[in-house]
């Protein structure tokens, strides 16, 4: 899975505050993800993930370092990002179908002819991805009458629906039961198999991210950097069953010792 | 008990203290100069109405443009502090200072402004329902959940693109249950400001019939404020299920 190189990060640190109160978030570091790679980002809590994507995302400005998104710097060229959090924070006066196409009415070129495609055009495109999650009979539903894993695969939608360059995805399935956090686990793969997208996932769920990644990053506790990045190369599509076989638990257990015994950041000791 | 039940309990119980009043005022003898009884009151209301009507027009007219004025500004106002975090820290408590102030002291400085009459009258009704108003909108427009700007922003929204289709949208039950309260105090400023200095409406005819002792046709006067006030509040709230039914998950299929 090694396409073009799309993001990189060269020695991008973060640092909050001045003098005496400050603190390092994020320890200069570089992360590169391919073209349609799927990367998952684990660590302890405070480690620095969000971080990441939210300096990815460009919601927040790195203190130090570059980054490049196809080789120019970030914010020469408007990137496309979906993102979906762990609350799905769907818009309560809207249907499902309105709220998934929500990026349409912001994202240009969509943006343009929002008003004379929102009943044909769209409304299809929209139609087609919730068909995809099995949502499409409660397009017409308002998000409250949905379980959780529907609001979950109604945020998903609209982290896609714009067709996004790069999908940012901050623990979206941290608040379900497993056994709905398994079943979105599929739709996600599917999902991410029909498209080829770039997605950069954060999780604390190492299943989750051995499951659905191409590439597992591990971050050490905060001030927080990258301490291992590896390949997983189970064969795609992965049933659920994988997870309970042998390489996938030992997989699991090494990320597990990686994060139990990872010492923090290099200034850690000296704070 | 079923909605059903429940709406006839409700109308009972209404019902029930006009009789009781009217059987009370008669058992004890009570003189009509202290409390006229609900008949007694119709009476005078049927008598007076062609008198009572310009006034109740007048009372009716200062309270909605005042409560009209109100809402245009309260509502600038508080889309304007809600969008910026520093805006509403820096605000806030100007804001509840404002607020805790018993409006109706003003009503002397509106007189000593602009002379007794109308203005004053709206003045008032405007003023006491800018602040619920701007309290409710900021923080309705305030409190959006930061997930969700977090995906706006991602998306690369601009601020105006936020607020009109997050923002806003959110802070309308805010601003719903605000414009219930508002009516009714603009209604409360309108009576008071005719008590105090005027010479039209019904605060300031029941002044005068009190000072002849004209005691039913006070209580007309109180009569028809309570049916106005009632009614005022009974079209925001029905605008309020219309409007904004997401927010309590009703009326919506």
């Amino acid at each position: 899975m090694s396409g073009q190189e799309f993001v990189k990060l060269e020695g991008v640190g973060v640092t909050y505050g001045e003098g005496v109160n400050k603190t390092q978030a994020l320890c200069p570091t570089d992360l590169s993800i391919a073209q349609g790679d799927f990367v998952a980002l684990v660590g302890p809590s405070g480690c620095g993930k969000s971080t990441i994507l939210k300096l990815v995302s460009e919601l927040l400005k790195p203190s130090e370092g570059n980054i490049f998104f196809g080789g120019r710097e970030l914010g020469a060229k408007p990137v496309r990002v979906g993102m979906a959090f762990q609350s799905a924070s769907l818009l309560q006066w809207m249907t499902v179908r309105d709220n998934v196409m929500l990026p349409l009415k912001i994202v240009p070129p969509f943006k343009a002819d929002f008003r004379t495609k929102r009943d044909g055009e769209f409304k299809d495109r929209v139609d087609a991805l919730l068909e995809q999650v099995g949502l499409i009979d409660f397009a017409d539903k308002s998000p409250w009458q949905l379980s959780g894993g529907m609001m979950q695969r109604a945020n998903l939608c609209r982290a896609l629906v714009h067709d996004p360059d790069l999908l940012l995805l901050d623990e979206p399935f941290g608040a379900l039961d497993q056994f709905t956090r398994e079943e979105l686990w599929q739709t996600m793969q599917d999902l991410w198999l029909n498209r080829k997208s770039t997605v950069l996932l954060v999780t604390h769920d190492l299943r989750e991210a051995a499951y659905l990644a191409n590439r597992v990053c591990v971050m050490s506790a905060r001030p927080g950097r990258i301490i291992d990045n590896r390949q997983v190369s189970f064969a795609r599509p992965r049933a659920i069953d994988v997870t309970f076989e042998q390489p996938f638990i030992q997989m699991v257990q090494d990320l597990r010792q990686l994060i139990v015994h990872a010492p923090a950041g290099p200034k850690a000791d000296a704070a | 008990m079923t909605p059903r039940a429940q709406k006839i309990a409700s109308a009972s119980l209404i019902v029930g203290v006009f009789v009781f009043w009217e059987l009370f005022c008669l058992a004890a003898g009570i003189s009509e100069l202290i409390l006229p009884r609900p008949s007694r009151i119709i009476e005078a209301f049927l008598q007076y109405a062609p008198a009572i009507a310009p006034h109740a027009w007048q009372t009716l007219y200062t309270t909605l443009v005042g409560f009209f004025f109100g809402v245009l500004i309260g509502l600038s106002l508080g889309v304007l502090i809600g969008s910026s975090k520093l805006a509403y820290d820096t605000a806030y408590p100007l804001l509840v200072g404002i607020s805790s102030i018993p409006k109706v002291a003003v009503v002397p400085i509106f007189v000593l402004w602009f002379g007794a009459g109308t203005v004053p009258a709206i003045l008032t009704a405007m003023i006491i329902c800018i602040f619920p108003i701007v309290v409710n909108v900021s923080t309705g427009i305030a409190t959006v959940e930061p997930e969700l700007e977090d995906v706006m922003r991602s998306l690369k929204a601009s601020k105006l693109e936020i607020l009109w289709n997050v923002g806003l949208p959110r802070s309308l039950p805010y601003f719903f249950a605000a414009l219930k309260v508002a009516i009714t105090l603009s209604f409360v400023g309108s009576v008071i400001a005719e008590t105090v200095a005027s010479n039209k409406g019904v605060g300031n005819m029941m002044l005068i019939a009190s000072s002849q002792f004209n005691v039913p046709l006070v209580f007309s006067g109180l009569m028809v404020l309570a049916v106005m006030g009632i009614s005022l509040y009974a079209i925001f709230a029905f605008l309020e299920r219309r409007m904004t039914g997401w927010a309590t998950r009703k009326n919506i299929a």
